[in-house]
């Protein structure tokens, strides 16, 4: 595959520290006249430096689409501003065979005082297009936007939404055979986020390349063919999505799709119960990281009866990135629920039915408890696992075939009939 | 194959003949495919790589000044209740307080032209000056938006308030012409050289404009200096004196200023007065040198603005 853009060895310092981030006062520039001669025996200058990136070394092929991930800090945007020429690398070099689109930002160069009409010239310069162009796609933006009505007003009287509709629809038409996107997604209503996503698609289908900073891990892996891992400034990761996006998972939560605990002695529990093991299986029992939104698949809690004579219960709970508690489930009804249990090792695993949670990050909580005489928690575990549902574009699941985001907690499939009534007419 | 020798006597004349179109074709396909292959190609280099002028980058980008310098221009009359009035407004008033000072309270011998036309003509130029060097000194903190989220060479920011400027000058040049009809100046040949001394006049301001521009954005308490200095340099200008008046001691002042050779030779152009020639060119290379650096600075500063902005 040809290359699109080739990264060598890219780092990038930045200051910080002293009074002042970045810049500092013209007093002090003459202070550091006057005192530079003797800096040198001081220690260092009162300027500390961080590495937002270090030696990052990518090729990225054309028509690819690549998804950048990472925590907070991780470098991600600082690649992206380094890539779209904000900014300069301290040290490497980047060749980009292509021209380039970036955005970094929704509306980037419009300005409030001007009309909707106006800031498409201008954003769409700043932008990088020529004259000519925009006014060719003029047409053509207004109406993606579905703005004909309030062109000639000024966008400040527009609404959050209708700027950005606005704005996009500018960024959408820069035709560049190199688009870098900054979670720009993550705006619009769900209507206009489809039309995005359509638009993305036909920027792909016509062999563009496609780089896609996010943290949104379901769009990554559904859109990606390829996810690249950023810690720290450092490249850990790259490659398949669903393989990436469980390394970033199990660096989130500080877990992954399994979890052991090989020494009884750490292992969460009490006198009673101690934990072994919890981790995430399909059908076949093979550990998965990442679910197919469709297939059923399975939380197994492996636990240690260390004293005999209770009845003891294992609890899953689910809960989302956001904290939000999906549900809880506990064993209702096997034969051991209301029995005293011997000494020995048990594996209880809990099934969740396909079509029934919605995408994106879940983490589970496992404990085992006994409900009788009285409620004793014996093992608790946060955040045993995490694990990644991610739907599918065939079309059978509850998203048929919608590819914008879909609200909600949970996203089972349902039944819906239509019946045609009969017409007025008649 | 050489076709250039063998046209003439040679029996291969048709196919000689044929060639240049061929071979015109064959270059035109060629150019085009280079032009390709530049824009396809382009490479980031480090901070390591030193400054780099780059002047075709800014000639492709040439529709990004014209697109910016509306932006200032627009959004300036809009955002105001008189608009296009205020252009006219500040050099008028100024003018008006000047002539009380230096008509009425001191009488001021302004030389061949009546002293409001004669401080108006310094003013239109000076203003024009002290307005567009602190604009773009406040351009890039202002566009600070823009400089962290999409990449153009940065120049044109403080060069667009520049060139709004100009078109403010152009539009103040109306009460000049209604002046200079309402005292009865006969205009000469010398009037043809005007455009020159507006030119020269929006290179100094581009000059020290980008200069303190770049310098602002590393030193914020630049800009508090600025309005100032630049009192300073009108009142070390011949803006609402003439340059007669100074005295020999004080005259190597508006010899190194560039902006006295400016706008004597502004007036000798309107008076139809001798040029100096030697006080205008070294005013021009002054000028020149201060841009050069300017730019230079300029570059040199740009890779860190986003950064630091």
């Amino acid at each position: 595959m040809k290359p699109a853009i080739k990264i060598e060895h890219i780092s990038k310092r930045y200051r910080i520290g002293g009074l002042h981030p970045g810049y500092m006062t013209f007093r002090e520039m003459l202070g550091g006249v006057l005192t530079a001669p003797f800096r040198k025996l001081k220690n260092g200058n009162g300027h500390q430096t961080i590495w937002a990136l270090t030696d990052v070394n990518l090729q990225i092929g054309q028509g690819e689409l690549v998804g950048i991930i990472g925590h907070n800090g991780a470098g991600k945007s600082t690649l992206l501003k380094i890539l779209s020429r904000v900014t300069k690398p301290t040290t490497g070099e980047v060749k980009l065979f292509g021209r380039i689109g970036s955005l970094l930002e929704v509306g980037t160069g419009f300005h409030p005082d001007l009309t909707g009409r106006e800031n498409i010239f201008l954003s769409g310069a700043i932008l990088g297009m020529r004259r000519t162009e925009i006014e060719r796609k003029f047409d053509e933006i207004v109406a993606f936007s579905e703005l004909e009505k309030f062109i000639e007003t000024s966008v400040k009287w527009y609404s959050s939404g209708m700027y950005v509709r606005l704005a996009f629809s500018v960024a959408a038409h820069l035709d560049p055979e190199i688009l870098m996107m900054d979670e720009v997604l993550a705006v619009g209503d769900a209507a206009f986020q489809q039309k995005c996503l359509d638009k993305m698609h036909d920027i792909r289908q016509q062999g563009r390349t496609i780089l896609f900073v996010s943290h949104d891990m379901t769009a990554i892996t559904r859109l990606c063919k390829s996810v690249v891992l950023l810690e720290n400034g450092r490249v850990v990761c790259d490659g398949e999505p669903r393989e990436v996006v469980n390394r970033y998972l199990s660096s989130a939560f500080k877990t992954g799709a399994s979890r052991e605990w090989a020494d009884t002695t750490d292992a969460p529990g009490d006198s009673v119960v101690r934990l072994r093991r919890v981790r995430v299986r399909n059908e076949s029992g093979e550990t998965i990281s990442v679910v197919d939104i469709r297939r059923p698949f399975g939380i197994d809690v492996t636990y240690e009866v260390r004293q005999e004579g209770h009845a003891l219960v294992p609890v899953i709970e689910f809960y989302n990135e956001e904290g939000a508690e999906l549900f809880s489930s506990h064993d209702a009804n096997s034969e051991w629920r209301r029995n005293p249990r011997p000494r020995a090792t048990y594996t209880s695993t809990v099934w969740i039915p396909g079509n029934l949670l919605a995408e994106g990050s879940l983490i589970a909580h496992a404990s085992v408890m006994s409900h009788f005489p009285s409620t004793i928690v014996h093992a608790y575990e946060r955040n045993a696992v995490a694990f990644q549902v991610v739907d599918s574009p065939a079309g059978d699941s509850a998203r048929g075939d919608y590819i914008g985001p879909m609200p909600g907690l949970l996203r089972p499939l349902l039944n819906w009939t239509t019946e045609q009534n009969r017409t007025d007419g008649q | 194959m050489d076709l250039q020798t063998s046209k003439g006597s040679n029996p291969k004349l048709h196919q000689a003949q044929s060639s240049p179109t061929v071979r015109q074709l064959k270059s035109e396909t060629k150019s085009s495919l280079v032009t390709a292959e530049a824009e396809r190609h382009s490479l980031i280099k480090s901070e390591e790589a030193g400054v780099q002028l780059n002047l075709s980058e800014l000639w492709s980008y040439r529709e990004l000044l014209y697109f910016l310098t509306l932006r200032d221009i627009k959004v300036r009359y809009k955002q105001t209740l008189m608009g296009v009035a205020w252009v006219i407004i500040q050099p008028l008033t100024t003018m008006l307080i000047f002539t009380l000072v230096f008509n009425r309270f001191v009488r001021l011998d302004a030389g061949s032209l009546p002293y409001p036309l004669f401080a108006l003509s310094g003013l239109l130029l000076w203003l024009f000056f002290a307005n567009a060097v602190t604009n773009s000194t406040h351009s890039l903190i202002s566009n600070a938006n823009l400089i962290t989220k999409v990449y153009f060479p940065r120049m044109f920011i403080p060069a667009a308030s520049v060139a709004a400027g100009v078109v403010d000058l152009l539009v103040a040049f109306l009460l000049l012409i209604v002046m200079v009809f309402y005292y009865g100046i006969t205009l000469t040949s010398n009037l043809l050289l005007l455009p020159l001394f507006i030119l020269m006049m929006t290179l100094l301001a581009l000059g020290v404009g980008l200069l303190s521009a770049a310098l602002t954005v590393k030193y914020r308490d630049l800009r508090h200096a600025l309005p100032f200095i630049i009192q300073l340099w009108m009142f070390a200008s011949p803006v609402i004196y003439p340059a007669s008046i100074v005295p020999a001691g004080w005259k190597w002042l508006l010899t190194i200023n560039p902006a006295a050779g400016i706008i004597e030779g502004f007036r000798a152009s309107l008076a139809g007065d001798a040029f100096n020639w030697k006080q205008v060119g070294i005013s021009a290379v002054i000028t020149s040198v201060l841009l050069v650096c300017s730019v230079y600075v300029f570059r040199r500063f740009e890779d860190t603005f986003a950064d630091v902005v």
